[in-house]
């Protein structure tokens, strides 16, 4: 018997070797896919187990966090949440991260290996560092007054430095409380599923990912192209434009809403927004130096990020004349974000160049350590700087005594552009009215501003004259934001 | 192989009676189980440090209580049991004690469920019965009288819990007085007496009479008059077992019986033909039995429940525990094996420890169980009389069985039973009933190893 004793004895040796091979292989082996799985909650208790880094707007936190002493430790909150809700995003412990929360992930939450202050052994332990900060480019002010002059109304704001790219206003509205969706109780589920059946769409960025048509304020582009191109050399010459203008090879007539438009000159045209004048100058022009131009302030770019992606801006890159006619004149299917248009505003108020958009001024660590700067770039050449010079000359006269005169600043040198642009079938859709817009202070060389502004108002209906009505307040109010701080 | 007609009293391979007494080693049991209450103490500390920053105010108390039960059972040894195998009763308080840690880790995260003070009022129950064993048994041999009531009884306590509701699928409890019991649990030590006994007694009519077949003389078939009441009884828990949904359990049982005739008989023939019979149950429960059935999905892809969009089950949320231990473990206190939810505490006890504790810890648990194992068949190969050769076999083959097939399950090596992890677990039953398998194998082990002169049974 004792020989089958001890086989006994060597069988319980197997089963004890299995176990510790076994154990072996799951706590050793599959460990690092087991721990990745989605479905494993252990990465989101050790996420929310620590205060989330805070996004800073002018030197003052605009989010913080609660300790809930739940699982999930710590909750994302917002000051000013509806405000600013266009810049940070979300971060629900249901929905994810977006926007800021979204791109900065790393460095808010802590998992940024360049947080960790010695890599490899926070590494080796799977230690955390204290969440970061994100400094933001933007002006509280200019932020604060975009939100209010768009008020109840759908709408959106951007305005940046013309000569650096920071973002000193991004606002889209109706807008919410991100911090709503913040916690993993029913009332966040029930938040997100309100704001997501909501007609208006408030968790929308309007100002970067919605497209409009940009209306009469794309005549800036069209006049630009045709300076650039030498379609036109001197801005008070004729034209030697139509009125009607038939659109090449269709026997549509487009027409004006003012007086005066035909044979006009550049200047005329564009301080009093001549339809036919802008749609013959873009035929001149041409399709291959129209979409050149366009690409150059930055339309048709899928890659932009500011550090979140921006829609791209669209301008077709095959048409006939007729649809290049009214593409010129912000028609057809030309579209543009608002910031965008911005962009356009901010390279004829600078050296014709279009600066890379930017919203995070730099982000630290938790004790205030610089992690990275962002710094100015150049995005492209929009134009020549003489075309630049000449297109102030034309953006200074619509404030000074066209359709823009609602913008106008003391002291200040303020050039605009108004634009209605209608849509839809029989353009029965809500028209966008639109006003971008630049000013440089009397005692500065560079200028401070250039914001792109637009509502969707029915009211807007009458024209380019009551459009720059409702649009022009909100972008002056802007500008004298930031040209007051 | 012996050949066929030598008495059982003399086989061969029977060691030589001791010649002399062999050192009594109590000092060095006291001293291990000084060192065992202070580690169970320590971790407690450390459990209260993690999770509050403090030292628990009941650590003294806790302490206290582990330390006077283990003394006392300590003190009836060297009474009773002097030459008792010096290892068998440390580990029982080390794992007890780790377990009650445990237990009150997980405590501090289900406010509303504490099972570490019942589990201790448990404990107590075990180590009294533990004492009355070691005190009022004095042969093991007594036993072997009782082989055929200990078979009533068992089959009396698996058939209770039919009369009783289902719990979570399975009906093996029995509710008293706010105190569930499971009476499988005792069932087991009982059956193992039996198999002990009758095996002991009929050995050498299963090994060496009946028909061959095919004319291999290892597959010989014993007469029917010797293998009926056997596969009776064995048919007979199964059917309770499937009737009660507790694999686990059945599982047990047929492998303590598989392990017991081979070690009584010696024939290889019974293991195959055990192996086949045991496949062969199985396939059929586990395609049949829709509970059983689940679980072989789940241990066929744990993470399913994950792709099919109803979050981890519990088998997946215990990889997660085991995976996120590594090899050091979180430290004690600090992992979120709680998580696993229902049954945490009870079938996947042994996760927080892999968490916790790592792969190293793990290892560690392991091997005091594969200790534990072992003195348990070395009291059996230095032991003359058959029955308790084969009650010591037994009973250390129940710790093992149970712990490779919860270990096992817990881990996803084979599919997953509801079992409880020996002294770790949860579960009141199970600490009473391994409390009494150790107050056996004890007093099997002083028989072993002190002067046990052969006389026949008092």
């Amino acid at each position: 018997m004792t020989k089958y004793i001890r086989r006994a004895v060597g069988l319980c040796a197997l089963l004890l070797v299995a176990l510790l091979v076994n154990a072996a292989r799951i706590q050793v082996v599959q460990a690092p896919s087991y721990d990745d799985n989605p479905a494993n909650r252990r990465t989101a208790i050790a996420r929310y187990g620590q205060p989330r880094g805070d996004i800073v707007v002018d030197g003052r936190a605009v989010t913080g966090s609660r300790d809930t002493g739940r699982q999930f430790r710590y909750e994302r909150t917002y000051l000013d949440g509806p405000l600013y809700a266009p810049v940070t995003g979300f971060a629900s412990q249901l929905y994810g991260t977006t926007l800021l929360e979204g791109t900065e992930d790393g460095v808010l939450s802590g998992s940024d290996p360049m947080l960790a202050p010695y890599p490899l052994f926070n590494g080796l332990v799977r230690a955390r560092g204290a969440g970061g900060r994100v400094v933001t480019t933007l002006n509280a002010e200019a932020q604060r007054a975009a939100f209010e002059g768009l008020g109840p109304r759908r709408g959106a704001v951007a305005a940046i430095e013309p000569s650096t790219g920071r973002i000193l206003a991004l606002v889209s509205t109706p807008s919410y409380d991100p911090g709503q969706l913040s916690g993993t109780g029913p009332a966040a589920s029930r938040a997100w599923a309100r704001l997501n059946d909501q007609d208006d769409k408030p968790m929308l960025n309007r100002a970067i990912r919605q497209t409009y048509p940009p209306g009469s304020t794309f005549k800036v582009l069209t006049a630009a192209a045709a300076l650039d191109s030498g379609v036109v050399d001197d801005v008070d010459a004729p034209t030697g434009s139509p009125d009607p203008y038939r659109l090449p090879g269709t026997t549509t007539r487009l027409t004006n809403e003012t007086e005066g438009c035909a044979d006009a000159s550049l200047r005329y045209a564009f301080t009093w927004s001549c339809n036919t004048v802008f749609a013959k100058l873009g035929v001149d022009v041409g399709l291959d130096g129209m979409t050149r131009t366009a690409a150059g302030f930055g339309f048709n770019d899928r890659k932009l990020r500011i550090p979140f992606s921006v829609a791209p801006s669209n301008f077709d890159l095959r048409l006939d004349n007729a649809q290049l006619a009214l593409s010129s004149i912000g028609q057809f299917d030309t579209r543009a974000t608002p910031l965008q248009m911005a962009m356009i505003a901010g390279a004829v108020a600078g050296d014709g160049t279009v600066k890379t958009p930017y919203l995070v001024e730099r982000t630290t660590s938790h004790s205030g350590g610089t992690l990275t700067t962002t710094g100015p770039r150049i995005l492209h050449q929009a134009m020549t700087a003489s075309t630049a010079q000449r297109m102030r000359e034309l953006m200074t006269d619509v404030v000074e005594k066209g359709t823009g005169t609602v913008a106008a600043i003391p002291g200040a040198t303020v050039g605009g552009k108004t634009g209605t642009a209608q849509h839809g079938i029989g353009n029965s859709g809500t028209p966008y009215a639109w006003f971008i817009s630049w000013a440089r202070a009397d005692d500065s060389v560079e200028p401070a501003v250039a914001v792109a502004v637009v509502v969707e108002d029915a009211a807007a209906r009458r024209g380019d004259i009551t459009g720059g009505g409702f649009a022009g307040p909100i972008a002056r109010a802007v500008m004298e934001a930031v040209l007051g701080s | 192989m012996t050949l066929p007609g030598m008495s059982g009293t003399a086989v061969a391979a029977d060691p030589a009676p001791p010649a002399e007494r062999l050192p009594r080693r109590r000092g060095i049991e006291l001293a291990l189980i000084v060192l065992a209450v202070l580690l169970c103490v320590y971790g407690y500390c450390a459990v209260g440090l993690a999770r509050h920053g403090t030292v628990p105010p009941g650590a003294a108390g806790y302490g206290a209580g582990l330390g006077v039960l283990a003394l006392v059972a300590h003190v009836a040894v060297r009474l009773r049991a002097p030459y008792a195998d010096p290892l068998l009763l440390p580990i029982a308080v080390l794992l007890n004690g780790l377990g009650l840690v445990l237990i009150y880790r997980l405590d501090l995260q289900t406010p509303d469920d504490r099972a570490a003070p019942i589990q201790l009022v448990w404990s107590t129950l075990g180590v009294a019965f533990f004492i009355v064993v070691v005190l009022c048994l004095r042969d093991h041999r007594v036993l072997q009288r009782y082989t055929y009531v200990s078979v009533v009884g068992a089959l009396a306590l698996l058939v209770l819990p039919i009369l009783f509701p289902a719990v979570n699928g399975a009906r093996i409890w029995i509710r008293i007085a706010g105190f569930s019991i499971q009476p499988g649990e005792f069932a087991k030590v009982l059956l193992a007496v039996f198999f002990a006994g009758y095996l002991a007694a009929n050995r050498n009519a299963l090994a060496y009479s009946g028909r061959q077949i095919w004319r291999f003389r290892r597959l010989q078939l014993p007469t029917g008059r010797v293998l009926g009441p056997i596969v009776a009884i064995w048919l007979l828990s199964v059917l309770v077992l499937v009737l009660e949904r507790d694999l686990g359990t059945s599982l047990l049982f047929f492998g303590l019986f598989v392990i017991l005739l081979y070690v009584a008989t010696g024939r290889t023939g019974w293991i195959a033909v055990g192996l086949l019979l045991a496949c062969a149950g199985a396939l059929a429960v586990g395609r049949l039995e829709p509970h059983v059935h689940s679980r072989v999905e789940d241990w066929m892809d744990p993470f399913a429940s994950i792709a099919a969009g109803q979050g981890p089950n519990q088998l997946a949320q215990s990889l997660f525990a085991f995976a996120a231990g590594g090899i050091l473990g979180t430290g004690l206190g600090l992992g979120h094996s709680v998580l696993i939810g229902f049954a945490a505490k009870s079938d996947f006890i042994l996760a927080t420890a892999g968490e916790e504790l790592g792969l190293a810890g793990l290892a560690a648990v392991f091997l005091l169980y594969a200790l534990f194992v072992v003195s348990g068949y070395r009291a059996g190969l230095a032991l003359r009389d058959p029955f308790g050769r084969l009650l010591s076999v037994g009973l250390a083959s129940i710790v093992a069985l149970q712990v490779f097939v919860i270990a096992g399950g817990v881990t996803g090596l084979i599919p997953l039973t509801g079992m409880a992890m020996p002294f770790l677990a949860q579960g009141g039953s199970s600490v009473v009933t391994n409390w009494i398998i150790v107050a056996l194998l004890i007093r099997i082990s002083d028989c072993a190893r002190g002067q046990y002169d052969g006389t026949p049974a008092p």
